[in-house]
């Protein structure tokens, strides 16, 4: 068996903190390798250390048995190693055929090295079962399709040995198969892969074999086949998680109606016919692939934009022309999509962040001064009753863990006591712990009767938590479907906007 | 090489980071001195002895740093709400004019009157810069361009002013609005010198700001937009109000260093009566890492390089221009500084 990729004892220290501890690991040709690892694991260091962007304390890379030097992504690209990164690195203006060309051909394209490349591209288009169009412009593609140019892109550097960085970050379940299955078949074709994931199940459909990092340090190595999500999970956390999971209980009065909204931005139609009711101790789960109208509804119940038509009402009362402010008057909770950009402000600290939504109120102001010392109290009050590690009211926001701002962001929004709470992607970019801390808690505000929106682009989170489920497709939304009716396939079609013609044939 | 953010930035590296700025540009404007045939170091003793070296001096630098640090508070209040107001020398004007005006006939006592005048040229400046506010919010107009060209529309409307209507007729042709009534004029902090009681107000001011900015729900929410405009419109936090009110307490505070210049020191309008108040404002606010306090130090600071200069400058025959080079070099420095304060330089 020939070794496609050697890392031998890799050890990097930024400072007091090891990020890679020691750390060893092998591709076989033909394999595919999954590096599974929490948030902060070492992974993308390690990944940053194979690519010469950082320069290892201790260890080496070989490649093919060739050892490649320390610190020279040239090196490393050379050798055969390509990368695909979560967040793509194509120029939107730019054709398929030029994003590839770009970086490894001259910036001069003569029209016969065009040709060329052009021939090149469509022959590993061909041979890697990755069809494109080489003169559509990428900003015309969709996520899925760009994520192949990406790996064409290193391909075409005839590259052996692919990384794939959270490849299924950005895709939805449908595309994310689809990209599993092509993997596939490029391993067959001799390439070796390895990709990076915290998702158990595409690492248990997808891999041969897994690595697990924790903590900088590589703690096991297992075959898939001998080995099981609960095993994993344990693995990477270090100790045993269980996800929580909605228990059954009796629904109370409609909270929050929305009957035949729509919402325009910028002059386009962003959500169209929006009805829903949300009841109380319920949790309605709107699931979708992105870019369906999430960002639209989030902002519609954050009180960020007014509906253009329909009606929205909160307990009888009409809600719909409400800002931020009225909405947390009106006793609604909210979880942004996007913490860093929306939910906290990094640069303030904690306890700025904490009163940041109610200033105005009594309890953190009088008299147009801010209490300082009751804002510090509630905070010290958040971060008890909510776990947030590695905080007093006085520490900077943005020096907290993804986990524990998120924390802070939910405390902030349940000690109110809302009746309703916008859940939108309240667990994206966590780690197991972090993600079971976070739904725990929203589960437990179900109990106590809050109505809860939660938007989520991850099925089995919608399915566990949700009571009833709509999807989301082009600023739509679907019939409710009850969750324990709702098995992947269902929402599958759901989500690909086949309850549509459904409603023409009825 | 590469920048990597720094975690937490600590205070003694805020504080660092001016003084080494100081002192590279004080390092690059001495190769100008030495190209004009004088010994750096001779040049600085003496911009130091002509600022600092007696009593009369030190009161003339105070004198200076009064309205520098009511511009410098402006420029440092606009830019935490990133509202980039560089019009400081319109308000500056327009403060003045409308004090000067009102000041000529207004019948109230002294001590009625001060305050009053003082208001009346806040209210001037806070209405300049709330136009170019209303266009951002309304048509999303940048500031930049309007605040900046306000300030040669001002200096022409304060000479056609002075040249016509509020032309004082006993100025004998020199180009002077009519001045302020006696009663209104500021009294001297130290009798026998130029330096009056603005530059309390001037401190008390920063006095001011800071309490705005630690305490006020209208600070925290200015900070809050500042920082990240999204999650303090998430937050519900007013973004245009909270826009609308820094403009209006920037300009007041430019307004008022007019005001209070022709209350405490020229009594009359002259288009020459500000070397660059509202430009230097920036730089002020600039070395103070936007801070209240560290305003009236750097205030000092320039105003000490701005008074030391013309002393200088008879001693040496180095041109006093070299003081607005001292002071464009500081910006510029200070602004690498910060970026190394808060970026960490990496292999």
């Amino acid at each position: 068996m020939t070794l496609a990729l050697e890392l031998n004892g890799i050890t990097k220290r930024f400072g007091t903190l090891t990020a890679n501890d020691d750390v060893t690991l092998t591709l076989a040709q033909g394999e595919i390798l999954a590096l599974l690892g929490e948030n902060g694991a070492g992974k993308t260091t390690l990944m940053n250390i194979l690519f010469g962007h950082y320069a290892a304390d201790a260890g080496s890379v070989r490649v093919f048995g060739q050892e490649i030097p320390p610190a020279k992504p040239r090196a490393a690209i050379e050798a055969g190693v390509g990368m695909v990164h979560q967040h793509f690195t194509l120029a939107g203006n730019l054709t398929v055929l030029e994003n590839v060309m770009l970086g490894s051909e001259s910036l001069l394209w003569a029209r016969s090295a065009k040709a060329k490349a052009r021939e090149k591209l469509m022959q590993i288009a061909e041979r890697f079962g990755l069809p494109v169009q080489p003169d559509a412009k990428i900003s015309q593609l969709s996520v899925g399709e760009r994520q192949r140019v990406e790996i064409l892109k290193a391909l075409y550097r005839d590259a052996r040995v692919l990384i794939l960085d959270e490849p299924t970050a950005v895709l939805a379940r449908p595309e994310a198969q689809r990209l599993f299955e092509t993997l596939r078949d490029m391993t067959k074709q001799g390439l070796s892969l390895i990709f990076i994931s915290h998702k158990l199940h595409e690492v248990m459909a997808a891999s041969d074999r897994v690595a697990v990092l924790r903590g900088g340090k590589m703690i096991a190595e297992r075959k898939t086949t001998d080995t099981s999500p609960e095993e994993l999970a344990e693995l990477m956390v270090g100790r045993k998680v269980q996800r929580p999971v909605r228990q059954d209980q009796a629904i109370g009065a409609p909270v929050l109606i929305a009957d035949q909204v729509r919402v325009d931005e910028k002059g386009e139609t962003r959500l169209n016919d929006v009805s829903f009711t949300v009841n109380e101790g319920e949790i309605l789960g709107i699931v979708g692939v992105s870019g369906n109208g999430q960002a639209a509804l989030g902002a519609l119940l954050s009180g960020l934009t007014i509906p253009a038509a329909g009606k929205l009402t909160l307990s009888g009362q009409d809600i719909g022309q409400f800002g931020p402010r009225d909405m947390i008057r009106a006793g609604v909770g909210r979880v942004p999509e996007d913490r860093h950009a929306e939910g906290a402000i990094g640069e303030l600290s904690v306890w700025e962040n904490a009163v940041l939504e109610r200033l105005r109120t009594p309890e953190f102001s009088r008299r147009g001064f801010v209490r300082h010392a009751a804002g510090k109290a509630y905070a010290a009050n958040l971060i008890d009753t909510f776990d947030i590690r590695g905080a007093t009211p006085d520490t900077r926001t943005g020096l907290l863990s993804g986990g524990n701002m998120q924390k802070l962001i939910l405390g902030r929004c349940l000690s109110i006591g809302p009746r309703f709470i916008l859940a939108n992607q309240p667990t994206r970019g966590l780690d197991e712990g972090a993600i079971a801390a976070v739904l725990e808690k929203l589960l437990t505000a179900r109990a106590q009767g809050a109505a809860i929106l939660l938007i989520s682009e991850e099925l089995e989170q919608a399915v566990a938590l949700s009571d009833r489920i709509q999807a989301i497709v082009k600023g739509r939304l679907s019939k409710p479907v009850a969750a324990h009716e709702a098995d992947a396939q269902k929402l599958g079609l759901m989500m690909a906007g086949i309850w549509q013609e459904d409603d023409h044939a009825a | 090489m590469r920048l990597e953010r720094r975690g937490d930035v600590p205070l003694r590296i805020i504080i660092f980071a001016p003084f080494m700025a100081v002192l590279v540009a004080l390092l690059i404007a001495a190769f100008l001195i030495a190209a004009a045939g004088v010994n750096p170091l001779t040049a600085y003793v003496e911009l130091l002895r002509g600022a600092l070296g007696s009593r009369l001096a030190i009161t003339e630098m105070f004198t200076r740093a009064t309205p520098l640090i009511l511009t410098g508070l402006a420029a440092a209040v606009a830019f935490r709400a990133r509202l980039w107001n560089i019009g400081g020398e319109g308000q500056f004007f327009m403060g003045a004019l409308v004090t000067a005006w009102i000041g000529h006939s207004l019948a109230l006592p002294g001590v009625l009157g001060i305050p009053v005048l003082m208001v009346a040229g806040m209210a001037a400046g806070a209405a300049l810069l709330a136009g170019p506010a209303y266009l951002r919010l309304r048509f999303g107009v940048d500031e930049v361009v309007t605040t900046l060209l306000l300030n040669f529309i001002v200096i022409l409307f304060v000479g056609l002013m002075i040249e016509g209507p509020l032309r004082d007729p006993l100025a004998f042709g020199w180009p002077s609005s009519v001045p302020v009534d006696r009663d209104f004029r500021l009294p001297d902090l130290i009798p026998g010198t130029r330096l009056h009681t603005g530059l309390l107000f001037a401190i008390a001011a920063a006095g001011a700001v800071w309490l705005i900015f630690a305490r006020t729900v209208f600070g925290f929410e200015t900070r809050a937009a500042g920082l990240n405009p999204t999650a303090a419109a998430f937050a519900g936090v007013s973004l245009p109000r909270t826009l609308m009110g820094v403009a209006l307490l920037s300009g007041a505070l430019a307004g008022l260093a007019g005001s209070v210049e022709v209350l405490g020191v020229t009594a009359g309008v002259t288009t020459t009566m500000s070397p660059g108040f509202g430009y230097a404002g920036i730089v002020v606010a600039m070395l103070a890492a936007l801070h209240p306090a560290g305003v009236v130090a750097s205030a000092t600071f320039v105003a000490t390089v701005f008074v030391g200069a013309d002393a200088m400058s008879r001693a040496t025959g180095v041109p006093s221009f070299i003081a607005d080079v001292i002071v464009a070099l500081c910006l510029l420095t200070m602004i690498v500084a910060l970026l190394f304060a808060t970026y960490r330089v990496r292999r």
